[in-house]
């Protein structure tokens, strides 16, 4: 059945920022449909909120809303386009719940629209577990014994039946948010008030547990023929009980007869059928009891997914593309597989002849404070995976992708510690992140099989692996490397063990064991990604590395640029720079350059086998990347876009010989070593915090009083802020230096001054070596002191005087200058008192680079990769900045409701997954539309709370005067209620929680009060007033922790106007 | 430390890897399937008399071996080619290891080579001729005897091996297919009695007849159609088997002779290029064959997709056809024919695999088909 005529345009939801459980791979999935439709002829509207997307750019469709993805604006959209359908599949759970949205508040029907991939039937049947079970009952297929629960009561009641331990779900949350497993009454009560709260139905579902059961996944694609494949099986390491997005997960299916594996395959299309998935891809989850191989149904997502993501990335096969185009109406059979090269058509299942392990990346360091126990609620925010023709050497690839500084399975416990087999078997039991080190620890430590698999769960199949990995280790370790001869050494890289990790056990350098290797001939070969297992001839570049004997990477002649990407997503480095990575590679591409790219990200754009001509599945390691560089020969090797996964390897490809192009690495260096960067900035003239590098406690405390307190301290070369403080005097900064940092000669630690009521401010600029553009000036929201990509900020500056952004504008290029930067430079400066000083400037893509591409239309990524490869900024008729008469503003998205009982403050580490942008003519409507985007919605009467620091209240008295104005009554604790009444304003007094009852968190809990304005400074306060932050998450309470923040807010509250949606084609033409 | 082993080609190609299972020689013409699970059922499958298997999939043994999964009562193929053989079986219904399972049944097999790089080979070059050596065989001949041996092989062109593994006296077959609860029910249906023709056939597909009631009696593949005439069955079934349908003129004369006589009958695989030589079309020697259990195949008459398990070295030539001998099914992958149907009798073939085992169950209802011609008939 060829595609629908009957439809003209589509709009699709996309997902919306980034947040842990929905991460870029909605932007992979969302770029493929639009590219799908799009070629079909359709008019493609999209939408969604999140800038840093490449589905975002304007090529991508036709009319894209940089737009909030809710119901109300979505409503405005669809009056003014008119589309024929939606098609809500490809935006994750945001885009499923506001297509039910749009469907309940009866907007399908009044503008006639349809839902295409899956109707509002068939989500509400695959995501409302009671409607989930009738339909899996009705197929004879089981679901966990569970109960569900609206309230406490019902709740104890489902626990009857279910009995401890127990899973508790709420109902409409993506990636298991609230969710909890419970061994006993307290854990219970607690988690079910929570979910309780947090499932927009107040829903929970209350399930038995099947800890220790395996779990396994499918990918299940339908046409409208009714004709299905299974794309690829997927089996968790972890047993259940860990969320499966949280789990190491491998594919394909390892430990499943022909027999039961068609038993899942065939539930898996009776699922689909019943619940009514018409076209598209869709995923089921499986738990099945390794006893006797009992089966139950966990869920199913009507929805392409992370799984899909990886599924794609695993096979060669496009689920997300396909799923789109059988939207419209194309079956299977008349869709090419185009990995073939369109030999094959697409109605086939994938084989593959290697196996695939996906990872995850959590950030814990971040949060200290939350529970880092992994539970059935998702914690991860990113994942690596990696492809081998073994487990082991996969699981070896993902270990060492992972960037956790581990090469392998490295030794995590000191074993002779007294209480070593005490952390053991807890980390065992209660897995955290570490786990996989752990178990190699535990057979390390001589611990059998049977112990390991009773304590984990984890199949003996995996484990036995382990242990043997481990085993060759020990062996190992009795030799030197003399003694590894030719057999021994191809043994060790065929089972996946890095150079590095080999230098570790024979403790000797890495380049020695790459050089006996060599010498060996012992060298990686590449196999392609075909979705056949070799049956097909592939004329598709899509490779991973393994030692076996034939090559198929067939190496051309041509000149190549080769972009180097940024590996897992983590808090600091995410999307925004595999949007660089992207563009980098089209614009090489389109210069006639054979591109080559090198991640290991299977969420990302970056890793689509369509976006480069070479795609290398492979982590970002010095070996990974040389052996690489060594068979390809590229004319460039750019770095600048990936963050610091491919800067950290910059000195040694480059002593390797490595062209490395743009900027050059000794001028990285000049920004990023302190001394050297203090050197540069007065070379240059300007000015900087006063600062030291210190190398030990004692040499902080003698800077610390010559500077004077506060302080921004911080180790040196770090990305996202990680472990950067403020401290107010020399008892917290000694604290800082005994506790948070590991002070050392080759790892000194970092002060500066700290302007604490300066305007922090975010540059963008391009430059050949000869010329400067700058791409944007942004002034951030909230003051200095807030990690800038924790800031929101605003472009062009709301408030920043024209003289200031001048001098800035002249500063930032002789910065640039001076560095020879050839490429991107990112500054950040803080204006204080009528001066500018330089923080921090980073000679490569920033985080704002997607934000600023799509402000002012020109992707400066592309521009950039043209510099490097020797285009001046001349010939690409890049001339001057482009300063947008709109607003554009940035808010940055935190995972504060994943981690109950972590304070939500922001501070100078990085603590964001994503960001939203909002537009508009004034900055109100941007900012009211950005808050809008971020998911907070204000309240326009009640009660607002002030509770500032000494250092705030000169200006409190200006946000309690709007607020009055808005219509909110002003409730302050007693130190900011006197500032307000003597300002002559109204104000009701509150006990700080420390004074006595009733307090300031008992009206929260009362949903008393509807906006919060807490500021605070110093560990002792931040502690103190934690409980009003947290108890405000939790009932959704809107808190801004800054007056900047606050006084934004108030503006954003006063723009009374319509809003409206713009798309940022029109945007763009208007700049011309 | 186990053994070396190797194996050569026709073409002078040569693998050096570790032996497993049984130690010893064994010749044969190499093929590979890319099916990810299933590794008992295709060793058992009679159809792979006198192939050495390779297997796509790296880890191959993972879940061992059991009673239950065989397809045959012996292993068939003539070896075995993988690229892991795991540390360790885990699965609940494990029995025995692939290993040992091999070493019980003299099965010669290599582990350890570059198996893409052999099914790349096959792939270009077609299905060639080799040969397996390990253990003292390959200390007395080396590489050099290996090749010899490899080059020796005769081929399968022209040779009948369905008289060869077929059973030699009649039986009547019990047990209806495994589940999971409760694994292979005991068995016999009543409704409909079916003798079926073993030319090497699958266990699997007498499990389904039996599920759809029937009472299924098993001939050896000489009988001669009058001895199965008067079982006076409802319906005949042709099975799957080893080798070139060719030179079986002994089966082909006997479906000719129930074509004549009405009765419902229905061919797999092998069965199906028999019926097809039955009808006066005839069959060709495919370069690589069809090797998988992600094939799809399109049913011509409502354009649905099926995605089917497949193995086969030889096939319909469709432009032979007569003119009461039509294509119901062809391939997606390379459009050759999959399934035949008398428009003036009631007789169907399909040249994949319905039975599955391994593989997914997407053209089941085939059988649900025979049932209905007898059920017309009766």
């Amino acid at each position: 059945m060829p595609r629908r005529t009957d439809l003209k345009s589509v709009l699709i939801l996309g997902a919306g920022p980034i947040v842990i459980g929905q991460a870029c791979e909605f932007d992979y999935s969302g770029a493929q449909a639009c590219q799908a439709l799009k070629e079909e002829g359709l008019r493609v509207i999209l939408v969604n909120s999140n800038p840093a997307t490449i589905m975002t750019d304007p090529v991508m469709a036709d009319a894209t809303y940089i737009e909030p993805v809710n119901w109300r604006m979505l409503e405005k959209i669809i009056e003014k386009e008119r589309p024929d359908a939606i098609l809500p599949t490809m935006g994750g759970q945001t885009a499923l719940n506001c297509a039910l949205d749009l469907n309940r508040h009866g907007i399908l029907d009044k503008y006639n629209v349809e839902l295409i991939g899956a109707n509002c039937e068939a989500i509400d049947k695959a995501e409302d577990r009671e409607l989930f079970d009738q339909a899996m009952q009705k197929i004879g297929l089981e679901t966990p014994r569970h109960g569900i629960a609206r309230n406490l009561e019902q709740a104890h009641e489902a626990l009857e039946k279910v009995g401890f331990p127990c899973i508790i779900r709420p109902s409409f949350t993506m990636g298991g948010t609230g969710g909890g497993i419970a061994y006993n009454k307290e854990e219970f009560d607690e988690i079910c008030q929570r979910g309780i709260e947090l499932s927009p139905t107040n829903e929970l579902l209350i399930d038995e547990s099947l800890i220790g059961w395996k779990e396994y996944e499918l990918e299940v694609v339908r046409d409208t023929n009714d004709n299905c494949i299974i794309v690829c099986s997927i089996e968790n390491f972890d047993a259940m009980g860990v969320h499966t997005g949280d789990s190491i997960t491998v594919a394909p299916a390892q430990t499943l007869t022909d027999k039961e594996y068609q038993i899942l395959r065939n539930a898996s299309l009776a699922v689909l059928r019943e619940i009514g998935v018409e076209t598209g891809g869709s995923n089921v989850q499986f738990g099945i009891n390794p006893a006797d191989g009992r089966l139950v149904i966990i869920e199913m997502n009507p929805r392409v997914s992370r799984s899909s993501a990886l599924a794609s990335k695993a096979t060669g096969f496009p689920i997300a593309r396909v799923a789109a185009k059988l939207a419209i109406g194309f079956t299977l059979d008349e869709l090419r597989n185009e990995i073939t090269g369109g030999v094959t058509p697409a109605s086939f299942e994938p084989s593959i002849d290697y196996v695939v392990t996906k990872i995850p990346r959590f950030t814990f360091e971040k949060f200290p404070e939350a529970n880092d126990r992994l539970t059935t609620q998702m914690k991860s925010v990113g994942e690596v995976m990696a492809i081998g023709r073994t487990f082991q050497e996969s699981l070896h690839k993902a270990l060492r992708g992972l960037e956790v500084g581990m090469c392998g399975l490295d030794p995590l416990l000191n074993l002779k510690l007294s209480d070593a087999k005490a952390i053991l078997t807890r980390e065992l039991t209660e897995p955290g992140a570490e786990r996989i080190w752990y178990i190699a620890d535990a057979f390390r430590a001589g611990w059998s099989l049977d112990t390991v698999h009773n304590l984990t769960g984890v199949d003996r199949w995996f484990l036995v692996q382990i242990e043997d990995l481990i085993n060759d280790e020990t062996m190992l370790a009795e030799k030197s490397l003399q003694d590894v001869d030719y057999d021994l050494m191809r043994m060790l890289k065929r089972k996946g063990f890095s150079d590095m990790r080999l230098s570790q056990i024979l403790e000797i350098a890495e380049q020695a064991v790459q050089s006996r290797r060599h010498e060996m001939g012992i060298r990686p070969v590449y196999k392609r990604v075909d979705t056949c297992a070799a049956e097909f001839v592939s004329s598709t570049a899509y490779m991973y590395s393994t030692y076996e004997e034939e090559c198929e990477a067939e190496p051309s002649d041509k000149d190549k640029i080769m972009v180097l990407g940024g590996g897992p997503n983590r808090i600091g480095q995410g999307i925004e720079f595999d949007y660089c990575c992207v563009h980098a590679a089209l614009a090489m591409r389109e210069d006639g350059y054979e591109t080559i790219m090198v991640n290991c990200n299977p969420e990302t754009v970056s890793t689509d086998y369509n976006i480069s001509d070479r795609l290398f599945f492979e982590p970002l390691t010095f070996e990974d990347v040389i052996e690489i560089v060594q068979l390809e020969k590229p004319k460039g090797v750019i770095v600048q876009f990936g963050g610091q996964t491919p800067l950290n390897l910059v000195k040694r490809l480059e002593e390797a010989g490595v062209p490395v192009i743009g900027t050059s690495p000794d001028a990285i260096d000049r920004a990023e070593d302190r001394e050297r960067f203090q050197q540069l900035i007065e070379k240059v003239g300007l000015k900087q915090p006063p600062n030291s590098t210190v190398r030990s406690v004692e040499e902080a405390i003698e800077a610390a009083k010559r500077i004077t307190y506060p302080l921004v301290v911080r180790p040196s070369y770090v990305l996202g802020g990680r472990a950067m403080e403020i401290v107010y005097n020399e008892e917290e900064l000694d604290r800082y230096m005994h506790d948070a940092v590991k002070v050392s000669n080759d790892s000194p630690v970092l002060l500066d001054y700290f302007l604490s009521a300066a305007i922090e401010i975010d540059v963008d600029l391009v430059c050949d070596g000869e010329r400067v553009v700058v791409g944007a000036i942004m002034q951030h929201i909230e003051q200095a002191g807030i990690h800038s990509g924790d800031s929101a900020c605003s472009l062009p500056p709301y408030n920043l005087p024209m003289e200031v952004q001048d001098k800035i504008r002249e500063q930032v290029t002789a910065l640039a200058l001076e560095l020879g930067v050839i490429g991107l430079m990112n500054t950040q400066l803080a204006y204080q008192d009528g001066e500018i000083y330089i923080i921090e400037v980073n000679p490569r893509a920033s985080r704002t680079v997607p934000f600023v591409s799509k402000c002012i239309g020109r992707s400066l990524a592309k521009v950039a990769a043209r510099c490097m490869v020797g285009q001046s900024l001349q010939e690409q008729g890049f001339l001057s900045e482009i300063i947008p008469k709109t607003f554009a503003v940035k808010e940055a998205i935190f995972p504060f409701n994943k981690f109950p009982g972590v304070d939500p403050i922001l501070g100078p580490e990085m603590k964001s997954t994503g960001e939203v942008m909002g537009v508009g003519k004034t900055f109100a409507e941007a900012y009211a539309k950005a808050q809008m985007g971020a998911g907070e919605f204000f309240e326009k009467k009640g009660n607002a709370f002030l509770s500032v620091r000494d250092a705030d209240k000169p200006h409190i008295a200006a946000v309690a005067s709007k607020l009055l104005a808005l219509g909110y009554s002003i409730v302050a604790t007693h130190g900011t209620a006197t500032v307000i009444e003597e300002a002559g304003l109204e104000v009701a007094g509150v006990n700080k929680v420390a004074e006595g009852r009733p307090h300031i968190v008992d009206m929260l809990k009362n949903e008393e009060i509807q906006l919060i304005v807490n500021t605070t400074e110093g560990k002792q306060a931040i502690s103190d007033s934690s409980m009003i932050r947290r108890t405000a998450l939790r009932h959704g309470v809107f808190c801004t922790t800054t007056v900047a923040g606050a006084l934004a807010v108030c503006e954003a509250l006063s723009f009374s106007g319509n809003m409206s949606v713009y798309t940022i084609q029109d945007l763009h033409a208007a700049l011309n | 430390m186990a053994g070396s082993a190797v194996l050569a080609l026709e073409d002078g190609s040569v693998f050096h890897g570790v032996s497993i299972g049984s130690e010893g020689s064994s010749s044969g013409e190499v093929v590979f399937n890319t099916s990810m699970t299933g590794y008992q059922e295709i060793l058992t499958d009679p159809s792979y008399a006198k192939q050495i298997v390779t297997l796509t999939y790296p880890h191959i043994g993972s879940t061992g071996t059991n009673e239950e999964d065989n397809e045959s009562r012996q292993v068939w193929a003539s070896g075995l080619v993988i690229r892991d053989l795991p540390l360790l079986a885990s699965n609940w219904r494990n029995e025995q290891s692939l290993d040992e399972f091999l070493k019980a049944r003299k099965v010669v097999a290599i582990a350890e080579i570059d198996t893409r790089r052999l099914t790349r080979l096959l792939r270009d070059k077609g299905a060639l001729n080799g040969c397996l050596l390990s253990g003292a065989a390959l200390e007395a001949g080396g590489e050099l005897e290996a090749l010899r041996l490899a080059k020796a092989f005769p081929g399968l062109k022209g040779m009948d091996l369905a008289k060869q593994v077929s059973v030699k006296k009649s039986f009547d077959w019990q047990g209806g297919v495994w589940e999971l609860e409760s694994g292979y029910k005991v068995d016999s249906g009543n409704r409909f009695k079916v003798v079926a023709y073993d030319f090497g056939v699958k266990h699997n597909i007498l499990r389904m007849l039996v599920d759809r009631d029937c009472e299924v009696t098993v001939v050896p593949a000489q009988t001669p159609a009058s001895e199965v005439l008067a079982m006076k069955p409802h319906g005949i079934f042709l099975s799957n088997g080893p080798g070139d349908p060719e030179p079986c003129d002994y089966a082909i004369a006997a479906i000719a002779e129930f074509l004549e006589a009405d009765i419902p009958l229905f061919g797999i695989c092998l069965g199906c290029q028999l019926m097809a030589l039955a009808c006066g079309a005839s069959t060709v020697k495919m370069s690589l064959g069809h090797h998988g259990a992600n094939h799809p195949v399109e049913n011509l008459k409502d354009g649905s997709v099926m995605i089917t398990s497949q193995n086969h070295g030889f096939a319909v030539d469709e432009k032979t056809l007569p003119d009461n001998l039509v294509a119901t099914h062809k391939s997606l992958f390379d459009g050759s024919l999959q399934g035949i149907e008398r428009t003036d009798k009631p007789a169907f073939a399909f040249q994949g695999h319905p039975e599955a085992s391994p593989g997914p169950h997407d053209v089941a209802p085939l059988f649900d088909h025979f049932i209905e011609l007898m059920a017309n008939q009766k």
